[in-house]
């Protein structure tokens, strides 16, 4: 195999890289927050804890307005009701200039992994696409696919599973 | 990176003895595997002796291994030790035939561990076929001691392919992901086994999410799909090195890799814009071919044995069904008309059949059925079952099933499995913590 074309990875840490990941956005955000500001100066201490704190506030917000959608089995189309959410949404987005997203794509249990993640990437995708047409600047949001490998709800029933048939809208 | 484990390779010297003579064996004793079950040939195996003559630990340990293989594949009955009589010596001393015929013995081995020097050790074995009253198969093996598993298994093979004229799986690895931690924060691992599950070890330290392991023809190489700084791509990790290599640069998900039969491409799926497609990533020269362009999802695509063709998934047809296309993407064609929906194709060793994933009413199996599509047959089911592959001779698969939830589910366990390709003798596949999406590696290179 010729190496020359392929990026090796280097020794980096992977600082919250799980945080941010889940949805427990909030405390994962001003955690990595406070450990990069330890270092800075106080002016900069300050800003940047202001910064983490107006964050914090923005993602409680978006939680507030209804930070995900959800889809019937196997499919990746936006009901009625995602779409009267996701105008919110979009009204927040249009408010925060200075905020990046992040689309979330998830799916229920009752598939195989590998369709899966092609599935919860159509419905992050349908999300942002959505967005985009309210007037969503494209390059503000990010879509990423976890498949069945973060569900919201545990459980093995119906009510869990029509759970975590979802797309969540997270601050970058 | 932060891991990460350079697996050791022992340099292994393997020589054919001279046999008394060539001769096949007893015709009657040749076990017919592909009919269902079979009656297991009864066959003793004797404690490889040591330098005094006496049974040495090594070589204890050899025979308790070759034995589990041969035992565990199904083909075999192990004649328990406490019947020998007179157990020989030295591998090269003619035993006593008469000895062991009224056992009902068809099969006796017998080897030999000297040591060379402080590391190496020389492991020799002969095969002799007890109603002919001759040897069939002799090998001496030089190694280091550490690598006396390997030999074990390099010696299973032996007898297994003697016996039963097909090739062996022993001396292989199963590459899978190893999972930890809570059903909503889950921790996965790659990790690496033999294939009767000794010698564990972890590839990656559980910092980053790793799906879908799969080897290349060689088994140096994994190739996989991590969540490397959370960005979900295919990664490609060489067991010499310890490294692992980001493959490509593409602006969307990349997943659901495969190395081709030569391990000059990587067949996977791009998912961008809501579309996913197939793609193959040629790795001397980074060349990129879309080979499917469709709205559906196309995913998990699989070489056949020769490179000609690739099977995959999709949902084109309005549900997930099998697909076959020319290696270039050309001639699609669905295989697949059974009720239910079909996922996870994988193409066997010899080519012979495909192995998938079906579900059908809440149900999950494996099942397996010929590349036209005729055949199908179920070999396996359960809550959730997904996932197979195959060993290198085509006899067994390996999947991973997720138990019935209790507690509502908030309490489940998944584990890995193999069961022979007829449907029989399922058996779970011990590993430290839970497992899913294993991978059965060819059979190593000496």
């Amino acid at each position: 195999m010729n190496k020359k074309f392929v990026a090796i990875i280097g020794a980096i840490s992977l600082l919250s890289a799980c945080e941010t990941a889940s949805q427990k956005v909030v405390t994962g955000t001003s955690a990595s927050g406070s450990a990069s500001s330890a270092s800075a100066s106080s002016s900069v201490d300050k800003k940047k804890s202001l910064f983490a704190a107006a964050k914090q506030t923005a993602a409680d917000k978006l939680i507030a307005i209804g930070d995900r959608v959800l889809f019937d089995y196997d499919s990746a189309t936006l009901d009625s009701s995602a779409k009267i959410l996701l105008d919110a949404q979009s009204r927040f987005l249009r408010a925060n200039t200075d905020l990046n997203f992040i689309i979330e794509g998830h799916c229920d249990e009752r598939g195989t992994r590998e369709y899966n993640l092609a599935l919860g990437e159509q419905r992050a995708t349908a999300v942002r696409d959505y967005l985009v047409i309210q007037g969503i600047d494209p390059d503000r949001i990010k879509v990423i696919s976890y498949g069945k490998e973060k569900p919201a709800v545990v459980g093995s029933n119906t009510m869990a599973w029509s759970k975590n048939r979802r797309a969540v809208t997270i601050i970058d | 990176m932060n891991i990460i484990l350079k697996l050791p390779v022992f340099k292994m010297i393997i020589l054919m003895i001279s046999l008394l003579s060539t001769q096949a064996f007893s015709e009657d004793l040749r076990i017919k595997i592909n009919s269902g079950q079979v009656e297991p040939l009864p066959i003793a195996i004797a404690n490889f002796t040591g330098e005094e003559g006496g049974s040495s630990k090594i070589g204890m340990q050899i025979s308790t291994v070759v034995s589990n293989n041969l035992v565990g594949s199904g083909q075999f009955k192990a004649i328990e030790s406490a019947a020998f009589i007179a157990p020989p010596t030295n591998p090269s001393v003619r035993p006593n035939f008469t000895d062991w015929t009224p056992l009902g013995i068809k099969a006796l081995i017998t080897g030999s561990v000297k040591n060379i020097n402080d590391q190496q050790i020389e492991v020799e074995f002969r095969l002799w076929d007890v109603i002919a009253e001759t040897d069939l198969i002799g090998l001496r093996l030089s190694v280091n001691s550490e690598a006396w598993r390997r030999v074990a298994h390099i010696i299973s093979d032996e007898i297994f392919e003697r016996l039963s004229g097909d090739s062996g799986y022993f001396d292989t690895r199963i590459v899978y992901v190893a999972e930890s931690g809570p059903q909503n924060n889950r921790i996965k691992r790659l990790a690496i086994m033999d294939q009767d599950g000794e010698n564990h070890q972890f590839l990656t330290d559980g910092s980053f999410l790793v799906l879908t392991p799969r080897f290349s023809p060689t088994s140096q190489e994994i190739t996989y799909l991590a969540y490397f700084k959370n960005e979900p791509r295919v990664y490609i990790f060489n067991l010499e090195t310890g490294q692992q290599e980001l493959l490509g640069s593409f602006p969307g998900m990349t997943f659901a890799p495969r190395f081709s039969p030569s391990g000059e491409k990587i067949v996977m799926s791009l998912a961008e814009k809501g579309v996913t497609d197939i793609y193959t990533m040629d790795l001397n020269n980074q060349e990129v071919k879309r080979l499917t362009n469709s709205p559906s999802i196309d995913t998990s695509p699989s070489f056949s044995p020769d490179g000609k063709k690739i099977i995959f998934n999709s949902d084109r047809g309005g549900t997930q069904q099998l697909y076959i296309m020319d290696s270039n993407g050309r001639n699609v064609k669905r295989i697949s008309f059974g009720k239910g929906r079909y996922a996870t194709p994988v193409w066997a060793p010899k080519g012979e059949l495909i192995a998938f994933t079906k579900i059908l009413k809440n149900k999950f199996y494996i099942g397996v059925m010929s590349p036209d599509g005729s055949g199908e047959r179920l070999l396996a089911q359960g809550y959730l079952v997904e996932g197979p592959t195959w060993a290198p001779n085509g006899r067994v698969l390996m999947y991973f099933k997720q138990e019935a939830p209790i507690d509502d589910g908030k309490s489940t366990t998944v584990n890995l499995f193999k069961i022979d390709v007829t449907g029989f003798r399922e058996t779970r596949i011990v590993t430290p913590s839970d497992g899913s999406d294993p991978a059965w590696s060819p059979l190593l290179p000496n």
